[in-house]
């Protein structure tokens, strides 16, 4: 898997890849992130954590200038938060939204092919190659409309988009939300050959998958950050898991529910 | 029986008129949301500057006609260009205002219209072979209705080849989906807005040029007029579907023409009670999304 998979290019440096400082957004004139400021680490997968509608699609959305934002975003030293869109997506970030936004009447190779970028941060032969690989399927059902794939395809064909281009890091918004649990385990697979050529800010809800793939997290909780650290400084401490996210973990999961999805209750239910 | 076939025939040819309007409206929609009231004024113009252009090589040639078609259409173009850029793309994403920019926009360009050319119609010389009739099953055919429907089927065949195998035309049908979706994929989708203007800004005066061989008279209203029948055709198609556009353009004018000449010049009264039937029957059009 690691083979053909196209290797980061940049050293193993200290400074952040994505720096978030005092990020507010509001949507239809409602604040739902407040003063929000953390840090995505130039290699491996961050992992932003909180209950459901705590403000963490609204966080991403923000960063990618998708929302009305305010405050500081700093992608590799260079501010981005004055910039539309596709100027930040053209320097290197993917974006991959909560449920997936495939176009549905679109087939799977033109999805595909929408997605392709050219410039400094665009799509390569190599990149090409590690989707083909990661994804047969989609190579498979390339004339199919996106809008008839399950779940699972559908979340490929998003992931595809952004994995076909040399982005600098990728922001993932609840990839496995949905899906049956080998579906999941397959996404994660995914994910973690993804993160081996590219650091990956993660919005996951699946415990064990944020076990698996996690090296940090940051929490918020009501718009804003209430805990960054080491992923296994909070997966090992129940009494934060359940304070953060609401949730027991089940710490010995049972050998045949090792692919059960364990997701994070709903906050306020 | 032949006037039936008479009937039938002219309901096309106006239905390619109406469809060469209605075109851009659902473009444009489909895209941007927004509804365009200054389409109608790009049709006006396009008539008036491609008909200038006839004229100066000679008024009812056919080089006049081929080469007034053609400035016809690059005047609409040019024109909704500079609409959308101009005035359109400052509103970004404002709807409202959007809308109430091309309506002023209408009122003002009609004004400006009547004090440069005059405001009332003014008759126009016509090819000769335009000016005739074709027989066919018994019926006379005005050579328009045929004009019209070729022009509107090389248009309707020209949209769909465009948005099919291009890379814009993959874009925009995209962005008509998920506009949001499109630029979180790198890609600066004001540029299709621009050019769904220009393609819709094209069709509506290539439109223009051809009312007027079949009206036989060009006027600061023809747009204003015609665009009225896009709208609804573009509402009974559904809001943003090309398809839907060409269909519903076909039955609203073939219907306006049987209603005209069997039920007492009703044809308007019908295809305003059409509306009102698919509005209530099937809100989001006949080939629209269910809003
Ligand atoms: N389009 C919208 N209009 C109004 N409020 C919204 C909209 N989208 C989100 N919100 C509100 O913003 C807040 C944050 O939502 P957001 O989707 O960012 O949360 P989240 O952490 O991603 O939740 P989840 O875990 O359920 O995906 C919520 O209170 C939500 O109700
Ligand atoms: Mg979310």
């Amino acid at each position: 898997m690691s083979e053909h998979s196209p290797r980061q290019d940049r050293p193993r440096e200290a400074g952040p890849i994505l720096s978030v400082r005092g990020l507010s957004a509001r949507i239809a004139g409602q604040q739902v992130v407040h003063d929000v400021s953390f840090d995505v680490a130039a290699t491996g997968v961050t992992a932003l954590l909180g209950r459901n509608g705590v403000g963490k699609t609204s966080t991403l959305k923000a960063v990618m200038g998708l929302i009305e934002r305010s405050g500081e975003v700093v992608l590799d030293g260079a501010r981005v938060d004055a910039e539309r869109t596709e100027r930040i997506v053209c320097r290197g970030v993917g974006y991959v939204p909560e449920d997936r936004e495939v176009f549905a009447g679109l087939t799977v190779a033109e999805n595909l092919r929408l997605a392709e970028r050219t410039g400094d941060h665009g799509t390569s032969p190599a990149r090409k190659r590690l989707v083909a690989d990661l994804f047969p399927d989609l190579t498979q059902r390339a004339q199919q409309r996106a809008g008839t794939l399950s779940g699972g395809q559908q979340q490929m064909v998003s992931l595809a988009r952004a994995l076909l281009n040399e982005n600098r890091i990728l922001l993932v918004d609840e990839p496995t939300k949905g899906l049956a649990p080998r579906i999941v385990s397959e996404v994660a697979d995914a994910l973690a050959a993804a993160a081996r050529t590219v650091p990956i800010l993660l919005v996951e809800q699946n415990l064990q998958v944020i076990d698996r793939l996690a090296d940090r997290v940051v929490v918020i909780d009501a718009g804003r950050v209430v805990h960054a650290g080491p992923a296994r400084e909070l997966l090992d401490d129940q009494a934060m898991i359940q304070r953060f996210l609401g949730v027991h973990a089940e710490s010995e999961p049972a050998p045949d529910q090792v692919h059960k999805a364990v997701t994070i209750a709903e906050g306020g239910e | 029986m032949s006037t039936l076939i008479l009937l039938l025939v002219t309901g096309v040819g106006l239905g390619g008129l109406y469809f060469l309007v209605a075109s851009g409206l659902s473009l444009i929609y489909g895209l941007m949301g927004v509804l365009n009231f200054a389409h109608g004024s790009f049709l006006t113009l396009g008539a008036f500057v491609g008909l200038a252009a006839a004229q100066a090589v000679g008024a009812g040639t056919w080089g006049g006609l081929l080469l007034g078609l053609l400035v016809g259409a690059l005047t609409g173009a040019v024109a909704a260009a500079l609409t959308e850029l101009g005035l359109i793309r400052p509103l970004y994403n404002r709807h409202i205002e959007q809308v109430l920019v091309t309506v002023g926009l209408s009122l003002a360009t009609v004004a400006l219209f009547e004090g440069i050319w005059g405001p009332n119609p003014r008759n126009i010389t016509t090819n000769a072979w335009l000016s005739d009739t074709t027989e066919l099953l018994g019926a006379r055919i005005p050579n328009t209705a045929f004009l019209n429907i070729l022009a509107a089927a090389l248009v309707l065949g020209g949209i769909v080849a465009f948005l099919k195998h291009t890379r814009y035309g993959l874009i925009i049908r995209a962005g008509v989906e998920n506009r949001s979706m499109v630029t979180a994929l790198g890609i600066d989708v004001r540029k299709a807005f621009t050019l769904v203007f220009a393609v819709g800004g094209a069709a509506a005066g290539l439109g223009g040029v051809l009312a007027t061989q079949s009206l036989n008279y060009v006027s600061p209203h023809m747009g204003a007029s015609l665009l009225i029948f896009a709208f609804i055709v573009t509402v009974i198609g559904g809001m943003g579907s090309l398809t839907g556009a060409a269909v519903a353009s076909v039955v609203v004018a073939v219907l306006q023409q049987l209603a005209n000449s069997y039920l007492n010049n009703s044809g308007d009264l019908i295809v305003v009670l059409l509306l009102a039937i698919v509005l209530l029957v099937r809100p989001s059009g006949l080939m629209g999304r269910t809003a």
